[in-house]
């Protein structure tokens, strides 16, 4: 494949095409979300300006679970949002490569700051070292407008459909799959492995933690563990 | 059936705290020079979020109704092992997706 990060045009059709494999994950996790929400009392019209508005697959579920639930709007305002906090994390790790873009466009990207337009560009950009601003740029604008149109018509085709999707698809599985596709390829070094083991060790110790927040809690402790390891192998091959 | 008010609450809060927090950084550091403790933290967020996330599906797998289930680990540490091998996520998918409906046709 001769696709060159380092040109603007095909830093676009880079990042569309670094994201097409999850079609196969939105596709059917749009149209699931679209069947519950009608099912749990959705309108055709709130459930695509929530999916359109929110752009936060898990945290629209995570509300329509608890609403279904009978939990109070604050309870469930506060559970989801907790869900999304993850993204301020991404936001963060996306400044020093995109932070010296215009603010209207670090606004856009905002919009469009999901799992996947945050961990195939981080995998770009570290991978290339050598891709200027535009390219960056360009390389996210690709990752969503891969994406977005697929969670778009997809929700709105399990809205429409509503019945339940028969159990012998495993689309439970979408997610977790989705997950260890964005993941895998960031475990660069023994430090990522660290990282990644305090967080699934954690996740399941801080479980019960209120409004989900055990993923958070989790996810400071990886991230400390990360740079520690990091910081143990510099020491030990200074003194080599 | 939900009261429509509460849902349209929910909606518009939902999409504005969700933006405000992907706005956050990004939006308001801008170009200023983060500290260098801070961005070395930063190269771990991937990691350190995305297996967090995976863990309670493989453990607690809703279809199962919550018992470990051989076909979703197994297909799990596939579409792990080869998207960690091959460096790509196209390969992950297709590998965790062919293991799991493999062994759920074979184990029936």
């Amino acid at each position: 494949m001769n696709i060159n990060p380092t040109s603007s045009k095909s830093a676009f059709w880079l990042g569309y095409r670094d994201n097409i494999p999850f079609w196969l994950i939105v596709a059917p996790f749009g149209m699931l979300f679209g069947a519950v929400a009608t099912e749990a009392g959705f309108t055709i019209i709130q459930t695509m300006i929530m999916t359109s508005f929110v752009v936060a697959g898990s945290s629209q579920f995570t509300a329509l679970t608890l609403l279904q639930d009978g939990a109070p709007t604050l309870i469930i305002l506060a559970t989801s949002l907790a869900v999304n906090l993850r993204m301020a994390m991404y936001s963060a790790a996306l400044v020093p490569h995109l932070g010296r873009a215009p603010l209207g466009m670090r606004a856009l990207f905002a919009y469009f700051l999901v799992d996947q337009s945050y961990a195939t560009s981080i995998n770009a950009y570290t991978d290339n070292p050598e891709m200027t601003l535009i390219q960056k740029c360009r390389y996210f604008m690709g990752s969503f407008t891969c994406l977005l149109p697929v969670w778009l018509v997809s929700t709105y085709v399990g809205a429409l459909i509503g019945a339940k999707i028969p159990p012998e698809y495993a689309l439970d599985f979408a997610v977790p799959i989705c997950f260890i596709a964005l993941s895998a390829p960031m475990m660069r070094s023994l430090p990522h492995f660290m990282a990644a083991l305090v967080s699934m060790g954690g996740t399941l110790i801080f479980i019960s933690a209120p409004y989900s927040t055990g993923l958070l809690i989790a996810a400071l402790l990886a991230m400390i563990a990360g740079v520690q390891t990091e910081n143990w192998l510099k020491r030990r091959a200074d003194n080599d | 059936m939900t009261d429509p008010l509460k849902i349209w609450i929910i909606i518009f809060f939902l999409g504005v705290g969700t933006y405000l927090i992907r706005f956050s950084f990004l939006g308001l550091v801008g170009d200023r020079k983060l500290p260098k403790w801070f961005t070395q933290h930063l190269n771990y967020v991937g990691v350190a979020v995305m297996p967090g996330l995976i863990i309670p599906f493989l453990v607690w797998p809703d279809a199962t109704g919550g018992a470990l289930d051989a076909p979703r680990l197994i297909a799990a540490i596939a579409a792990f092992g080869i998207g960690m091998w091959r460096r790509s996520a196209l390969w992950s998918v297709i590998a965790g997706i062919t293991t799991l409906y493999t062994l759920m046709y074979i184990l029936g």
